[in-house]
């Protein structure tokens, strides 16, 4: 068919839309650069932990990025899937270490310890698939995104959205909190899952296995980014910023809207539970803590600071705040709450795109006007709120 | 569609008078906390038909339309789309049914090109799945090429659509309910605050649009009325105040009296 129509679309360049630009193509090669080359030759061990520690939240901010930033949907409870995720894993390393032998002295052996505490003589039944490790990783995943699922499903079909959404998700990040606290004898109470040892017989403790599991997570993250990406730049990804815009728009061009949400925001639940299993794995115990609304929010905040439609910046961000959050709260514990609050602030009134935004629009418009030369208005149509990377 | 081309036995469930109606609402009533902003309305559109809804501001025009693409709830009556009833769909399912809904002020998405505003109006990858796995083929790159042809856009499709005018906005609109190519098409004021030199190019955009679709129009401006319409019907507080050739209605009494007087 050669119709005048075809030659057309040739002639226009519209059309191409590669999986990923060169630049993103160069931000990717960066951040993985210096997560998986730069940072391990750079740091000791103890550093380097706490940067796996780091880059665990960085899962939750690219899925709040995708949720959030393209979809239009804040969530204030990412540390509900983060938070399940992380005790899903921390079920099964619980189960492993509390092996009849090591557990000889309880009245009941071969229950975690908590339990025997608690005057629990049997396993309870939701333990009990957290004896294999392969239904442990499924489950990792599949618990909270199915959580994340009857969340939004309940929501988006009755069109409850924006700030009610919002809200929401907080209040059961709340519930959850208190009912893992309340509930000690099942879940370990305030103190969270603690004294966890081995991964299927690999002691997770050593400072190799941390060592191996900083690139695990590293591997997991870019694969993730690289996840996000394909969403992205799917006709996927155009229908939920379309969505964000005119939802009525989208809904009257035939798309079921609710359904878009849900796959959005089921996701980022899906990647916050991945962040949440790392952390476990990493940091060796899991608590509520990284499940209330305090937690949920910082997350939304290093989404903001590296820029809510960057999936590279959700990552800087969160490795910038948290690198912030150590050094000073190491020096002014009492400041640090302050600053993160100012930092949001400034965040929302000054650098609305956070630090991708600033890259984009001073950074590299620099870096790359004198290497190209030709087409020196190649962009302008990228303002701020642009979805482009 | 033509009653006398249809097998004699008309299928199950649709009485064959209605069958030569693409829409047939009939006694559609809807209140609002006891307002009815519209009062038992029935009218019928024929296949290819262009009808026109005119009537004074509040007279329900719009709310007929809300009612039709599912966006609010009928209190009672009935909204038959060739046999089917509306009432009982939800809007996307509405849409896939055929019927396009244009709203009054541009309702396109700023954020994306003209090319992508089409494209997401590509009657194509509608479900979760779908739009994952959407391929931008031959096929939408050349029916977008000649969509945008013909709304007059075919030198912006790489810009971004918040730096349209106001008239290639309500274009680009127009645009992506044709690439759905609904059988039926509802306009709500196409031509509302647009140049002179825009209005004739958007009387002639429908002109050449109408091959083979009803559409509905409301619409303010007389004069592009008296152009486009086939038939007119006139709300007035809800109801059907008059209905026919625009010669007709302009010249009934009671249309008249309530608003082309004024």
């Amino acid at each position: 068919m050669t119709s005048p129509v075809q030659s057309l679309s040739k002639a226009v360049t519209v059309n191409d839309n590669p999986f990923m630009k060169p630049v993103e193509w160069v931000s990717l090669l960066l951040l993985a650069g210096v997560i998986l080359v730069v940072l391990p030759l750079m740091l000791d061990g103890f550093r380097l932990n706490l940067v796996g520690k780091y880059l665990t939240y960085a899962f939750v901010a690219l899925g709040l990025v995708i949720c959030w930033g393209y979809a239009g949907i804040l969530s204030l409870g990412q540390g509900v899937f983060f938070g399940l995720g992380g005790y899903c894993m921390a079920m099964y390393l619980k189960l492993e270490a509390s092996s009849v032998e090591n557990t000889k002295i309880q009245s009941t052996p071969g229950i975690p310890d908590f339990m025997d505490w608690n005057q629990i003589t049997a396993l309870p039944w939701f333990w009990q698939p957290f004896h294999s490790l392969p239904l442990t990783l499924l489950l990792v995943v599949a618990v909270p995104v199915a959580f994340a699922f009857i969340i939004s499903v309940a929501m988006f079909k009755r069109r409850v959205g924006g700030t009610y959404f919002a809200i929401i998700t907080q209040a059961i990040a709340a519930i959850l909190t208190i009912l893992i606290v309340g509930q000690q004898g099942y879940t370990g109470g305030i103190n969270g899952i603690t004294d966890l040892r081995t991964l299927n017989g690999w002691d997770i403790r050593t400072d190799h296995a941390k060592f191996i599991l900083y690139f695990v997570n590293g591997g997991l993250l870019i694969g993730c980014i690289l996840m996000a990406q394909y969403v992205k730049k799917s006709k996927l990804g155009r229908i939920l910023v379309a969505m964000r815009e005119k939802e009525d728009r989208v809904r009257f061009s035939g798309y079921s809207v609710a359904g878009f949400k849900v796959f959005a925001f089921c996701l980022a639940a899906g990647f916050a539970a991945i962040g949440g299993a790392m952390f476990t794995l990493q940091v060796g115990f899991m608590s509520p803590s990284f499940v209330g609304i305090v937690p949920s929010i910082e997350m939304v905040i290093y989404a903001a600071v590296g820029g809510r439609l960057s999936l590279f910046g959700a990552v800087w961000g969160t490795l910038l705040v948290n690198w912030a959050k150590t050094s000073f709260s190491e020096s002014f514990p009492d400041l640090w709450l302050f600053g993160l609050g100012g930092l949001f602030i400034a965040v929302v009134l000054i650098f609305p795109n956070g630090l991708a935004g600033i890259w984009r629009e001073h950074i590299e418009p620099r870096l790359f006007r004198k290497a190209k030369g030709l087409a020196p208005v190649a962009s302008p149509a990228l303002p701020h709120g642009t979805p482009a990377e | 569609m033509n009653a006398a081309i249809l097998p004699s036995p008309a299928p199950i469930g649709t009485p064959a008078d209605e069958k030569d109606f693409l829409l047939a609402v009939e006694a559609l009533t809807v209140s609002f906390d006891g307002f009815k902003a519209v009062n038992d309305v029935s009218f019928y559109v024929d296949p290819d038909e262009i009808r026109v809804i005119i009537g004074p501001n509040g007279a329900g025009k719009t709310t007929v339309l809300d009612l039709i693409c599912g966006r609010t709830k009928a209190s009672s009556g009935s909204i038959k789309y060739k046999g089917q009833e509306l009432t009982k769909l939800s809007e996307s399912a509405i849409v896939q049914a055929g019927v396009g809904r244009k709203f009054q002020t541009p309702s396109i998405y700023d954020d994306l090109t003209v090319f992508e505003n089409l494209e997401i109006s590509f009657p194509r990858g509608r479900s979760v799945f779908g739009a994952l796995t959407f391929k931008r083929d031959a096929e939408v790159r050349d029916r977008i090429h000649e969509i945008a042809q013909t709304i007059f856009l075919k030198d912006q499709l790489d810009e971004r659509a918040e730096f349209l005018s106001h008239g290639q906005k309500q274009w680009l609109e127009i645009g992506m309910l044709l690439i759905q190519d609904p059988e039926l098409l509802m306009l709500d004021e196409p031509v509302a605050g647009m140049s002179v030199g825009e209005r004739i190019k958007t009387a002639e955009l429908l002109n050449q649009i109408i091959k083979g679709r009803s559409v509905l129009v409301i619409e303010h401006d007389m004069k592009f009325v008296e152009d486009i319409a086939h038939r007119v019907t006139v709300l007035h507080q809800g109801k059907v105040l008059s209905e026919g050739s625009m010669e007709r209605v302009k010249n009934d009494p009671k249309v008249i009296e309530v608003y082309l007087g004024h």
